[in-house]
């Protein structure tokens, strides 16, 4: 032994010992550094920028300029904003009413086991393998008032432009959009409808309670933590519901389903004027975290340790 | 469920679902193998007269190999990262006790409502300056990003199901992280690695804001933004547009008819505990 002790050397000499406290085995930090520093890097990064554009006049072109609070004034004096905040919400809310009653439902058939329920399952989930843009171009083309279904069936559709007013717009996207996401939230009740213990419904049937009874007091309360969680999902994915309004309605007619999350898209991508669209960006972020944080609060997820080991 | 008698109400209102969703799959496909003149004609419900697959032809003719060609580059490569760099954080999710791991894991859930609307602007801005504006690479890294957070949900869930006892035998033996994780995590978290595989597939094939916004020439172009542009040029050419819209699908179909359990369980554990 030297007398000279390197540090090196000091931490060599320590780490089995370390090891021994630590936990033999047990991964470093080091291990999740390749993933997390890549979503750092293109999710927290641009979040982060993004509250910064918005202080700023850019116009794609050299570099932005600080601008103070321009854009944001701006935004506040546009009721074409303000408009399109409201749309955000009405059309969130709608598809969660929409789909969650929806979803429960199916989820909780589509539970049993008999054969015919796995077929027709497979089947329901085939909107969600589609792209948004694939959806949305295929209902734009069924809705199509001279080529579309309504030509065919005229005693359901009326004069058929169901896009031309502001009410079928709106009832067109939240249906496409249920159309699209239903199956995704019928599978995530399916999964947890299953985990639900068989005791609790044979101890009601031996307590005579039918069906109706057991779905009420058995199966809705089992599915609380799951509601939540599918709420979550539905309400993010309403906010930034984006695709099938460029496709299907341009935020038409007139500016009556210009969204927030469509508004950016224009702001930014048409007029060029991105300080604005990130300020659209950012008030989004902020209703979904908040959400999103209540939510993450109320579920206990991020709890989620294995249930063993215990700390 | 227990064994019951048929719950005809529960029946009646699967077969309605079916034919919501049934039906404009139906005239989706009828459509596609007509010719336009039959479809003007005849209309969207009706049978189709004359089976064709022209439109189909017509399609590749006019760019869609391309467009297929750069979708499958897309896609082989944010699968690729996703497998590369998920296993590595959900093994520390689940092994490691500090409060840095459960930061991350917090960073992560905190990332599943992130909408990528949220970052389009500024990812612009970043991707223009390093010079990979209408490139697909510029369109790879954002979208793997993207679908890291569900992927790391997901197959956290699996390893988490991994006994304990397994690790203590392990450690007992002396084993490095490594020996653990490539001899044990890795091949019991197999149908988690396909299911993050598949999920992160699927985002990806269907992904349109990020090539939309990041790529414009068309030699970059994505079905999608193929898609969607079709729409804007030959709106009047429904069978074609749906012929287009069917080609989209089918390698997403082919993967589904092969691999549904795995998407199906991975999704399913979303809801989870």
């Amino acid at each position: 032994m030297t007398t000279t002790v390197t540090k090196a050397a000091v931490v060599a000499e320590r780490r089995p010992a370390q090891r021994r406290t630590a936990g033999v085995g047990r991964p470093g930090f080091a291990w999740a550094l390749p993933a997390t520093a890549f979503f750092v890097l293109f999710a927290v990064v641009p979040l982060v920028l993004v509250a910064v554009l918005s202080f700023t006049s850019w116009n794609g072109l050299g570099a932005p300029r600080f601008a103070g609070l321009d854009n944001w004034t701006k935004l506040f004096d546009d009721p074409v904003m303000l408009n399109s905040l409201w749309l955000s919400v009405l059309i969130t809310v709608l598809g969660v009413l929409v789909q969650t009653p929806l979803s429960i439902l199916l989820g909780v058939w589509a539970a049993g086991r008999q054969r015919n329920r796995a077929i027709l399952s497979a089947i329901y989930f085939v909107p969600l393998l589609l792209s948004a843009t694939a959806v949305s171009v295929l209902w734009r083309t069924l809705l199509d008032p001279n080529f579309g279904v309504p030509s065919q069936a005229k005693w359901l559709f009326g004069d058929g432009n169901l896009l031309g007013m502001q009410s079928g717009a709106i009832g067109v996207l939240v249906f496409v959009g249920a159309w699209q996401f239903t199956p995704f939230h019928t599978l995530i009740y399916q999964g947890a409808a299953r985990a639900i213990p068989q005791v609790l419904y044979q101890a009601a049937q031996i307590d005579g309670a039918g069906t109706v009874r057991q779905f009420f007091h058995i199966t809705l309360p089992q599915l609380r933590n799951t509601m939540i969680t599918s709420m979550i999902l539905m309400v993010v994915g309403g906010l930034t519901t984006f695709d099938t309004v460029l496709i299907l309605t341009q935020g038409g007619p007139g500016t009556d389903t210009t969204i927030s999350a469509y508004y950016m898209y224009q702001k930014a991508f048409k007029s060029f004027d991105f300080g604005a669209g990130s300020a659209i960006a950012l008030l989004l972020v902020v209703v979904a975290t908040v959400i999103s944080l209540v939510v993450v609060r109320v579920s206990g997820y991020d709890k989620m340790r294995s249930s063993v080991e215990g700390l | 469920m227990s064994k019951q008698r048929p719950n005809y109400l529960a029946g009646l209102g699967s077969v309605v679902w079916l034919l919501v969703v049934g039906a404009p799959l139906y005239v989706l496909v009828s459509a596609s193998v007509q010719s336009r003149a039959d479809y003007g004609a005849s209309g969207p419900l009706s049978l189709p007269r004359h089976f064709t697959l022209h439109n189909y032809v017509d399609d590749f003719s006019t760019g869609f190999g391309r467009y297929f060609l750069n979708t499958v580059i897309v896609t082989v490569c944010v699968v690729a990262i996703v497998l590369v760099v998920v296993p590595p954080l959900s093994y520390t999710i689940v092994r490691s006790r500090g409060r840095v791991t459960t930061a991350v894991f917090r960073l992560f859930l905190l990332g599943l409502a992130i909408p990528a609307q949220a970052v389009i602007v500024p990812m612009f801005y970043v991707i223009s300056k390093a010079g990979l504006y209408d490139n697909l690479i510029g369109v790879i890294l954002p979208t793997a990003a993207f679908s890291l957070p569900m992927c790391a949900l997901v197959l956290t869930g699996v390893m988490r199901d991994i006994t304990p006892d397994l690790y203590e035998a392990m450690a007992i033996d002396g084993a490095s992280s490594w020996r653990v994780f490539g001899q044990l995590v890795l091949p019991l978290s197999r149908g988690g690695l396909a299911t993050i595989a598949v999920f992160s597939a699927l985002q990806a094939w269907n992904g349109f804001l990020f090539p939309l916004v990041l790529t414009q020439s068309d030699s970059t172009k994505v079905i999608t933004l193929g898609l969607y542009n079709f729409r804007t040029q030959y709106g009047i050419n429904v069978p074609g547009l749906l012929a287009a819209v069917v080609l989209s699908m089918v390698p997403v179909l082919l993967v589904y008819l092969f691999a549904r359990r795995t998407l199906v369980q991975g999704l399913m554990g979303v809801g989870g505990k």
